[in-house]
């Protein structure tokens, strides 16, 4: 039993350190399968994730700050846009400038206005996202193995991080059985053919990139008002370029790039729960070693068994109408 | 809309791009229920004209009228409502899609696709029937061979409800036999009463099917004439604006000593894919060997590994009998020195560096050479000055060595490439499409030159995509197909039926067994 425990708790950790990757990756797919690269994905959380955690610390609400955060990423990912579609700019230039600006200018604007060192008030209450329980997953609790899954696993996380599961499944149907599915991948593979079946290519990026920003501001409110309970500097510590790279593994495709995320999220519960533990033979492992294990498992993995992936095919290139 | 109002009617339209009148006062009626065909040479402006008609570019002045109305028509949707479809050069399609994907696009029929899609493949099944047009809609689109994938377009058209079908330079990427087939469905077309425009730059396809033909030069219209009242010559002194010779004049080919010997040549891609299989060839100085085939079958990578630029995989190539393969003297630079000079096939990816100047195309790929350095520098008068002499010897325009490359035309930039390769007097040259994108006038100079150099004893491989030029200017001809030499004949006895039977990949033997059976 005592076996059993471990892994519920493990996957569980999981789960939650998986929500904000897979909601990521999927906005990074809406951008991707539309043919811009998005690097800015991590740069666009941390916006979320600070204007999540002020506006919830001043208005007291979660949803609130939910509303914040979602704004800020739409605002970052149209400025995106405008650089990138409407004037034909480098897509990783405006991706990174955008992940600089915001990792400089959220802890500043945070000192600015709480005095706090570049964090937010700690949230509690209605301005933080809670658990949800379940329906009866109290009474369940003591029914073997199916009672304690139910309980632990899928019962009593916040609504996030349902909402990321149920991205999912949607994200699929949207890009495979609707017309807005349908010409955002198209945009992504032959922006010509889309514009000489009269469709407007820029307008489709930029509808494309609406729903990154979307979701990218989700996954970030996530971080600060949910998982954590207010703003820290740097608190994406990478995840959006780990959300890419799920993206790449999972080959643009949402459940591949969901189990991706899942995996990588796995690895940083397994190193959690490593640390200061004894193993058999090689004794302890040091702690520095253990938190590089995710990141070391994304290098190999995409370095190695990701076989041939195949990206769109108009991915990073401006749409200029040939002469 | 009466039934006499022409089914397209262009009234003094006007296209302008920066500096360059691209269109001027064009005026075109085109007749219901007939094929009419537009010609003239690369850079006429016909594909221009064609995208105004369809609405990729909007005119500066200019009247469009459909079936008698006038219709403003600034985008491809306005177009597609006028009844108005293309079919363009460069496919528009979208390889990972799904035939019938590729044909929904952009009128999906409500948000959700999958009632949509179910309608469009019911309406596909009676258009496929009604046209002739076999094309399996589940079929992924990048799988499917390119004869097939011009139908997946103009399936695509006819889905859109177009009476215009405007087809551009529909037959590049064609066999003649497949040109033969697209022939006989544009003749479906024109008898269910569907208008056709087709654009291209081959007299032979103007003949063989349209009712009327159009002629541009230099952005303007120069004659409307029918078909029947004209002829090949005729068409071709119209789109050049003199009398050209349409076949090259040469003597026999006197073949001498074999200078290069390929045997058993392979050549494994990147991905491991062959792309050249036990390839076997010989050319003989004062002789041009021609290498004919739909592009996209090994040529390219013939020339590449020839010109060492990668080394093939297995199998030998002989120089003068010295073995190139594995010495050290097989890299595109020292080929070049020791006599095998090398026209490649793009001239815009290897042949020129577009932003350089003309006098520094020049030496590009003889710039250690002493001629053009002194010390540390580049000698700059010195290329300057061999760049005067190509430019006059091969009658470039403008004749300015100082000009960028991208400004000069694509045949006065074909032959600033050629003028490099042959005036360092080798005796090989390696060919890649010598007239792709070059005018009539320019094709027939660059013709007279090889056959120049043939004379003067030097061994000649061109390969081309152009089954015509193959046919007027080689003396042995051999047909590639899936990396394969599929067979070799002389030039006397190539008919253009025997070559694009070989081209699709039938050998003369399987032939001779199917005659038996």
């Amino acid at each position: 039993m005592e076996t059993f425990q471990i892994i519920v708790l493990l996957l569980d950790a999981t789960l939650r350190v998986a929500t904000p990757l897979v909601l990521a990756a999927l906005a990074g797919m809406f951008s991707e399968r539309a043919g811009v690269v998005d690097i800015g994905l991590e740069g666009k959380m941390l916006g979320a994730a600070f204007a999540a955690a002020t506006v919830a610390a001043v208005s007291g609400s979660a949803w609130v700050g939910l509303c914040a955060g979602i704004l800020t990423s739409l605002m970052l990912s149209s400025l995106h846009a405008y650089a990138c579609v409407t004037h034909k700019g480098n897509q990783v230039v405006s991706g990174m400038a955008i992940n600089i600006v915001v990792a400089g200018l959220a802890p500043t604007l945070g000192y600015a206005w709480f005095r706090m060192g570049g964090q937010t008030p700690a949230l509690n209450g209605d301005s933080r996202f809670r658990g949800i329980v379940l329906p009866f997953a109290e009474a369940m609790r003591d029914v073997p193995i199916i009672g304690y899954i139910y309980a632990e696993l899928i019962s009593g996380h916040n609504i996030i991080v349902y909402m990321a599961a149920a991205a999912v499944p949607i994200t699929a149907w949207i890009l495979y059985r609707t017309r807005f599915g349908l010409r955002v991948r198209a945009v992504g593979e032959n922006p010509h053919a889309v514009d000489t079946a009269g469709i407007q290519v820029d307008l489709m990026r930029y509808k494309a990139l609406a729903v990154t920003g979307f979701l990218c501001g989700i996954a970030g409110t996530y971080l600060s008002t949910a998982h954590g309970a207010g703003f820290i500097r740097d608190m994406t510590a990478g995840k959006g370029y780990l959300a890419l790279a799920a993206l790449i593994f999972g080959k643009w495709k949402p459940v591949p790039t969901m189990f991706a995320c899942l995996l990588f999220a796995f690895t940083d519960a397994v190193q959690a729960r490593l640390q200061g533990v004894a193993l058999p033979i090689v004794g302890e492992i040091p702690v520095q070693f253990i938190q590089a294990l995710p990141y070391i498992l994304t290098v190999l993995l995409l370095a190695g068994f990701v076989g041939k992936a195949h990206p769109p095919k108009a991915i990073g290139e401006p749409y200029i109408k040939e002469r | 809309m009466t039934d006499t109002s022409p089914a397209l009617e262009l009234r003094r339209v006007n296209k302008r791009f920066g500096p360059v009148h691209a269109n001027k006062d064009i005026s075109l009626s085109v007749d219901r229920g007939t094929i009419h065909g537009i010609i003239g040479e690369n850079g006429a402006g016909k594909s221009t004209l064609m995208s105004i008609v369809y609405g990729f570019y909007e005119a500066d002045s200019g009247e469009i009228l459909v079936n008698g109305e006038a219709c403003h028509i600034d985008n491809p949707q306005s177009s597609i409502a006028a009844g108005i479809g293309m079919v363009h050069q460069h496919f528009m399609l979208v390889d990972t899609f799904t035939v019938l994907e590729n044909i929904v696009l952009g009128v999906e029929g409500g948000f959700r696709l999958t009632e949509g899609l179910a309608t469009a493949r019911h309406e596909l099944e009676r258009l496929e029937e009604e046209y002739a047009l076999d094309v399996d809609v589940d079929a992924i689109v990048g799988e499917l061979p390119v004869g097939l994938r011009q139908r997946v377009e103009i399936l695509k058209a006819l889905y859109r409800g177009a009476e215009i079908l405007i087809l551009d330079e529909p037959t590049g990427v064609l066999t003649p036999q497949e040109a033969d087939h697209l022939f006989r469905i544009l003749d479906t077309l024109r008898e269910q009463g569907k208008t056709v425009i087709l654009i291209t730059h081959k007299l032979r396809e103007i003949m063989a099917i349209t009712d009327n033909v159009s002629v541009m030069r230099r952005g303007e219209m120069v004659a409307h004439v029918k078909t029947q009242d004209t002829n090949r010559e005729q068409l071709a002194e119209l789109m050049v604006g003199r009398s050209v010779l349409l076949q090259v004049e040469k003597q026999k080919a006197q073949p001498r000593e074999t200078l290069v010997k390929v045997q058993n040549l392979s050549y494994l891609d990147g991905d491991g894919v062959p792309r050249l299989k036990n390839i076997d060839l010989e050319l003989k100085a004062g002789e041009i060997l021609g290498i004919a085939g739909v592009s996209g079958n090994g040529q390219s990578e013939l020339l590449e590994v020839l010109g060492g630029i990668v080394p093939p995989s297995s199998g030998s190539i002989q120089y003068k009998g010295e073995e190139l393969v594995k010495s050290k003297n097989f890299t595109a630079r020292t080929l070049r020195k020791i006599g095998l000079g090398h026209v490649p096939e793009d001239r815009h990816r290897s042949g020129l560096i577009l932003s350089f100047e003309a006098n520094e195309c020049t030496i590009l790929g003889y710039q250690d050479s002493p001629e053009y350095n002194r010390g540390l520098r580049l000698d700059q008068s010195a290329m300057v000055k061999t760049c005067e002499q190509h430019i006059e010897k091969f009658d470039v325009r403008p004749p300015d060595p100082h000009l960028k490359a991208s400004g000069f035309s694509g045949g006065n930039q074909q032959k600033l490439v050629l003028a490099r390769e042959m005036e360092q007097n080798p005796d090989v040259l390696l060919v890649g499409q010598p007239t792709r994108g070059v005018d009539i006038g320019a094709i027939e100079f660059i013709h007279n030159q090889l056959i120049k150099m043939r004379d003067a004893g030097k061994a000649i491989l061109v390969v081309s995509v152009e089954i015509d030029e193959v046919m007027s200017i080689a003396d042995r001809i051999a047909v590639m197909f899936d990396g394969e030499i599929v067979g070799e004949l002389d030039a006397e006895d190539a008919t253009e039926t025997k070559l694009g039977l070989m081209m699709a990949g039938i050998r003369e033997t399987q032939k001779a067994e199917e005659a038996a059976v």
